[in-house]
């Protein structure tokens, strides 16, 4: 051959058996590989969050059609949705000053300023760091409080449980609970999407009348207001909604806003 | 061999699951409703081709002590890729597929005809042996997947078709049609037509004892 091969011919044309060709070619799927996945990864991002989005929507939507009565409640209010407002959770008032919609979780969970990290005791949802600010939907008529539904997520099994929590306007009672994104076990914790196990929760209460946050999901034959059967053979997703629910109840959640709501009303 | 005989032979003569017997669990899992068997068909056809035809490009490169390795590899970024494509813009599909396509990775039918096929074939070839063997696989997929829903549901792709005895009709749903087991005894079944109609797909016997010694003189 006259003139010089390029080295990538060079080392094409290695024998198959040869070491440097073995690892070199590994290296090299492996790299090819990898930016292939990263790259359809990363530029296919906004599509997918834009469907995610539009599906907690719609599962929020799903829940109020559940609701019995909510839908002529809104019907006579003359709003087609409920209405979205942000929340400070450190002292419960409302952010008027912003527009809820432009509110961004996961920008305001990457921004030191817009967010707090837990320690382990107070992080019993599992979720690392709690944004300073959060939206939540209201249904009011004539000034009052008819329905308020609070977004919570926390850690289940094996994903991020994202859930919406409906509570009427004694804010104690369960309306309704959605389960807005999950991925946990098929046929296990993912049975906590079921109808006939969301029915189970309309007309819990959260909290006793002394205000101690009671709910949870209990192993066979809830027996108090504040008890909801688990899912059998799925005791770690029953205990992650046990415990997001109790977080975000809590103090470190929208316990202040509901202190708040409950002392002075809107 | 000419080019049509790779696309022709594997929906019955040499077809994957009621012959080769491969991606037998994935058939199990995705038949109890018309709609994800058919989808799951799509995406095992499309990523069979592009495997295929990714393998047998590279074939004269792959060294053979790590191919195992590299085709994986390859099959399993194509199928990221895939279920990426998938949740962006068959959200709905993808939902219901979650797992199942994760599972084409494991599916033995795609790591086989790389191993058996593309390895040794020119890219053209190997995409129609790919296309030929996923419309085999799928063939069988619609063909159980059919039976189970309506058996099972009395509906088609979520299609009432007879009234169920619960709706006040006369079909009486077969509750075991939607579990796993129906679809080994409807593979079973077919796997029996097919060597009744073929005799010469039924395996040799391993074995074949001696005729009895005649005992009289």
């Amino acid at each position: 051959m006259a003139e010089p091969m390029s080295p990538f011919r060079k080392f094409f044309a290695r024998s198959n058996d040869d070491l440097v060709k073995i690892i070199g070619m590994a290296v090299l799927v492996a790299l090819v590989s990898s930016a292939a996945v990263s790259v359809t990864s990363v530029m296919l991002k906004p599509y997918q969050e834009a469907n995610r989005a539009a599906e907690r929507q719609a599962r929020i939507d799903q829940m109020l059609d559940t609701l019995p009565g909510m839908r002529d409640l809104m019907m006579e209010s003359g709003v087609d949705t409920l209405e979205t407002r942000l929340v400070n959770l450190d002292d419960g008032s409302f952010a008027s000053a912003e527009d809820p919609a432009g509110f961004d979780l996961e920008a305001a969970l990457q921004d030191p300023d817009a967010s707090i990290g837990l320690d382990a005791d107070a992080d019993i949802a599992g979720i690392k760091r709690r944004a300073n600010q959060s939206p939540v939907y209201l249904l009011q008529k004539d000034g009052d409080l008819k329905l308020i539904v609070l977004p919570v997520y926390g850690a289940g099994y094996q994903s991020t449980i994202r859930a919406a929590l409906a509570i009427e306007a004694d804010l104690t009672t369960i309306a309704a609970l959605a389960i807005v994104e999950q991925g946990d076990t098929p046929g296990f914790g993912a049975r906590i999407e079921e109808p006939e196990w969301l029915a189970l929760w309309p007309g819990k209460k959260i909290a006793d009348e002394t205000g101690a946050i009671r709910i949870e999901l209990v192993r066979g034959g809830a027996s108090t207001p504040y008890e909801v059967d688990g899912i059998s053979g799925a005791t770690r997703t029953s205990n992650g909604i046990t415990n997001m629910l109790r977080f975000w109840l809590g103090d470190k959640g929208f316990g202040p806003f509901l202190t708040r709501l409950r002392q002075e009303g809107l | 061999m000419s080019l049509k005989h790779h696309l022709v032979r594997p929906l019955i003569g040499n077809n994957p699951i009621t012959l080769q017997i491969l991606g037998i669990c994935s058939a199990l899992a995705v038949t109890t409703t018309l709609s994800t068997a058919i989808t799951m068909s799509v995406a095992l056809t499309v990523v069979l081709c592009l495997s295929g035809g990714v393998i047998s490009l590279m074939r004269n490169h792959i060294p053979p002590s790590i191919r195992l390795i590299i085709q994986i590899t390859i099959v399993a970024s194509i199928v990221i890729v895939i279920d990426q494509f998938m949740q962006a813009f068959m959200f709905e599909m993808s939902k219901r597929l979650s797992i199942f396509v994760g599972l084409i990775v494991t599916n033995c039918l795609v790591l086989g005809r790389a191993e058996a096929f593309a390895m040794r074939n020119p890219v053209v070839p190997s995409v129609l042996d790919g296309l030929g063997n996923g419309l085999g696989y799928s063939l069988i997929l619609l063909i159980v997947g059919t039976l189970r829903e309506f058996l099972g549901t009395g509906s088609l792709l979520g299609v009432p078709l007879v009234k169920t005895v619960a709706e006040g009709g006369w079909f009486e749903p077969l509750g075991l049609m939607q579990l796993a087991p129906s679809a080994f005894f409807i593979l079973g079944l077919m796997v029996w037509l097919v060597r009744v109609l073929r005799p010469e797909q039924v395996e040799r016997p391993e074995f074949r004892l001696e005729p009895a010694e005649d005992r009289r003189p």
